[in-house]
């Protein structure tokens, strides 16, 4: 089965996904992340104010069986979160590029980040 | 070293169901098919199937056998008639747990210990080694690990019992007492199955009634497709480690590595009730003895979060209500039935107290949680 990875968007080699309006940065995980680690019970999100570095961890999702670390791709301060995750954390399993957003960072440097992989790229990665 | 892991003979079933497989044990096993909660929910409503072949068998048999059995495990062996079975631990003579198993009685002389995968040569070593410093004589007795030539499957679930009878033949077929579904909860029982012989255990690690059945590897496959087959009436489906874990962890069941280690003991965590003091020596009786006569240090507490918050996960450390800490999570994840974070957690003596309110820390951030009797869930 595989999984969608919307071309407009740009990824992160630890499972991450960006979409850079400007010099603000939506970030989310991919399908394939959520698959991976199966049924989400429970998102933690950084604060709104929080300057992040990118590749810092910076959120934690909890399936039934384990939590595990999301890094932020991009470096900038966290301007919005995606609060109804706290109710609806299945959100990210159902819709992860949409309903599914963790958070937004008005990026410290606009200019496209480096290192983040085009959807092809990202594809190749995942083997599919 | 990276050792390789073994695949069981329902490998190909797991893959073909969709099953994520993972280490565990030493072994490559299904952590869940359709979802944790999704069959953890389906085995509290109708019926989940478990592979349970990483588990070990060992066969004690002989006229000394008994006397062996005795002196290696903390239940009293003699309340065990052919056909029985009890939940049982093997200590050091610390008192630490080397496992904790099942002790079926199949007929005189001859018994079958069903052990955890991740503890077999522990436990093996340690038979080995009670053998050589006791004064039995080695004509009088015969231990094999036959865990290389048997398997098993859990079939688990209020609905089980009412199919059951549909999938085995029994070998006495005009004593209506050699039915599964006549099997009581921990008794053992011989049936066939395309003219093989299988054990049926009334017995899981699930709080749910259910049996599992023990037969050689060869035949697992096909009994695995039978009870599916069979068990679509009952809406039985596959359920991976994952949906294991919650279930025992909601019953608060203990599981070896986690409540068990050995650096912990029976009495500390809880499990008095199989340690008889009274049957004469054992492996351990000294220690568990003082225990039970000084008291214990700390305690094998159920615990369940009173607010929202991630789940507990073992090692997460436990704080009294004046931010103390008082202990440590050995068990924790997220209640499918009850939809909160649930766990065990070795704490305190003075603390132990179900009612008491305690804290989880999760993350540097304190979670506030209450001590609950075990076990945590039971059926509305």
């Amino acid at each position: 089965m595989s999984s969608q990875i919307p071309d407009t968007l740009k990824y992160a080699k630890t499972h991450e996904w960006v979409k850079v309006d400007g010099d603000t940065a939506t970030v989310g995980i991919t399908d394939h992340a959520q698959a991976e680690l199966t049924e989400l019970v429970f998102v933690e999100l950084p604060a709104v104010g929080r300057a992040l570095q990118a590749g810092e961890a910076c959120a934690v999702v909890e399936s039934v069986k384990t939590a595990s670390d999301i890094y932020s791709p991009v470096s900038g301060e966290v301007i919005e979160v995606n609060e109804s995750l706290a109710d609806e954390p299945g959100a990210v399993n159902n819709d992860p590029y949409n309903e599914g957003w963790f958070f937004k960072v008005r990026m410290s440097d606009s200019s496209t980040p480096d290192g983040l992989l085009c959807a092809e790229d990202y594809k190749a990665l995942i083997g599919e | 070293m990276e050792q390789q892991l073994k695949k069981t003979s329902l490998y190909e079933r797991h893959v073909s169901h969709g099953g994520k497989m993972v280490p565990f044990g030493g072994w490559e096993m299904p952590v869940q098919y359709s979802g944790i909660k999704d069959e953890h929910l389906a085995v509290r409503k109708h019926g989940g199937l478990f592979d349970i072949c990483h588990m070990g068998e060992f066969k004690i048999s002989g006229p000394a056998a008994k006397t062996f059995l005795n002196h290696l495990l903390t239940n009293n062996v003699e309340k065990l008639q052919p056909g029985d079975g009890q939940y049982s631990l093997m200590c050091l003579a610390t008192g630490g747990v080397v496992d904790d198993l099942y002790l079926y009685c199949l007929e005189t002389d001859v018994y079958l210990m069903i052990v955890n995968a991740s503890r077999l040569d522990a436990d093996w070593q340690w038979m080995q080694k009670a053998l050589e410093a006791g004064s039995i004589q080695p004509e009088n007795i015969r231990c094999e690990d036959l865990s290389n030539q048997l398997g098993a499957v859990a079939v688990q679930g209020p609905k089980v019992r009412s199919w059951i009878d549909s999938c085995f033949t029994a070998i006495d077929p005009g004593n209506n007492d050699s039915r599964v579904s006549q099997l009581k909860k921990n008794q053992i029982g011989a049936f066939q199955f395309e003219n093989q012989k299988v054990w049926i255990g009334a017995t899981g690690y699930t709080g749910e009634d259910g049996f599992e059945v023990i037969a050689s590897n060869d035949t697992i496959p096909v009994i695995w497709d039978m009870l599916l087959a069979k068990g679509h009436v009952g809406c039985l489906q596959p359920a991976g480690l994952g949906a294991r874990d919650t279930l025992r962890t909601e019953m608060c069941y203990p599981l070896y590595g986690h409540e068990l280690t050995t650096e912990t003991t029976p009495m500390e965590a809880g499990l008095g009730f199989f340690v008889d003091l009274d049957k004469g020596d054992f492996m351990g009786r000294a220690a568990l003895l003082a225990q039970k006569e000084k008291g214990i240090q700390r305690r094998c507490v159920a615990f369940q979060m009173t607010g929202r918050s991630a789940p507990p996960r073992p090692d997460y450390p436990v704080l009294s209500g004046d931010g103390e800490r008082i202990g440590i999570v050995t068990s924790g994840t997220s209640s499918p039935s009850l939809n909160n974070g649930i766990g065990m957690a070795y704490i305190n003596t003075a603390s132990a107290k179900p009612g008491q309110n305690i804290a989880i820390e999760i993350r540097g951030r304190s979670f506030p949680a209450e001590i609950v009797k075990k076990p945590i869930y039971r059926r509305a």
